[in-house]
């Protein structure tokens, strides 16, 4: 046994902090699922509204880095 | 941690997926000063220099049938400049020059990290950090010059019921503040993480050269996703310079007209 507990704690919080990236997946599924579904039942409609989609997607995928930050600070920063 | 040795060593190939983020000077090797010139140097001014060969010496024939570089060139205005346009109004193009100029330096960074052997500028906070700081300094400023104190009322939503406005305030100050931290974040994370992800699948690739037995399963496999990876970061390194853009002309949008 090498290493240390505050290591070991380390490591496992930055797979912890992992499941936070799923939570990011499922929320840009949804939003995509989302317009995609309302575009195809007005796809006149659709265009104007794909920059409106991309701003949904950054700030839903904004979490999920965060989680990823949490990671590497994690792994590399304590 | 992040000094010991990590890496396949019995494959003969020792490094780190994070290995390749290390900033090193050019010449010489001693410490890296605030005035040294580092490999992150370099690859800002080629950046720069291939924003300046695409977009002046590329569309300088100003021609009626465009070439290849100037339709590119072209392209990529009229992509900024409907995006400005759109989400930030009439009275937002006036600030089109400065979210071009953002956009064009991210994408280049962007595209240049994926070439071999490059360095992804835009892999580190600290570079992405200066962009996300600059605009939100330069929104708030110009929120407070162009409304005065109205400019308050982006945090105070009269269109909510009133016992819930003071709860409102603090949510949106609080995401006020956050949003140069997200804005940063956004774009170094996800070059980070894309560009480790190929080095972790890169560290599996030469083990057919120490087991045949499972290596000719695992090494094709992992160039297949090496090139799958590849192609879906050439996606990213487009749509992340397009969101740093479009969330620069959100938080425009919001410092010209803090009316909801």
């Amino acid at each position: 046994m090498t290493g240390d507990i505050v290591q070991m704690g380390a490591y496992i919080g930055a797979g912890l902090a992992c499941i936070g990236m799923g939570g990011a997946a499922l929320g840009v599924g949804n939003v995509v699922g989302n317009f995609l579904s309302g575009a195809l039942r007005n796809p006149s409609a659709a265009g104007g509204q794909t920059a409106t989609m991309f701003i949904g997607i950054a700030f839903a995928e904004a979490l999920g880095i965060f989680s990823f930050l949490v990671a590497l600070l994690l792994m590399f920063a304590v | 941690m992040a000094t010991e040795t990590h890496g396949e060593a019995e494959a003969g190939l020792v490094f780190h997926p994070m290995d390749q983020f290390q900033v090193t000077p050019l010449f010489g090797d001693g410490t890296v000063e605030w005035f040294t010139i580092t490999n992150v140097t370099l690859w800002m001014g080629l950046t720069v220099l291939s924003i300046v060969a695409l977009l002046v010496f590329g569309a300088r024939g100003r021609a009626l049938v465009p070439t290849r570089s100037q339709s590119v060139a072209e392209l990529a205005y009229g992509l900024v400049y409907k995006m400005v346009e759109d989400v930030t109004g009439k009275d937002g193009v006036v600030y089109f020059p400065y979210i071009m100029t953002v956009f064009m330096f991210i994408l280049m960074a962007n595209f240049l990290g994926l070439l071999p052997l490059a360095f992804t500028t835009t892999s580190h906070i600290a570079v992405t950090a200066v962009l996300a700081l600059a605009v939100f300094l330069a929104v708030t400023v110009l929120g407070f010059v162009k409304n005065g104190f109205g400019f308050l009322s982006l945090f105070w939503i009269s269109s909510a019921p009133l016992i819930l406005r003071p709860i409102l305030a603090l949510i949106e100050v609080i995401s006020y503040f956050v949003r140069p931290v997200s804005h940063s974040i956004r774009l170094a994370g996800n070059m980070m993480a894309g560009h480790a992800v190929i080095k972790v699948f890169a560290a599996f690739a030469p083990l057919v050269l120490i087991s045949t037995g499972i290596g000719l399963v695992v090494t094709p496999l992992s160039i297949l996703a090496i090139t799958a990876i590849y192609a879906l970061e050439v996606l990213v390194a487009f749509i992340q310079a397009y969101v740093f853009a479009i969330l620069t002309c959100v938080y425009l949008r919001d410092a010209l007209h803090p009316h909801h």
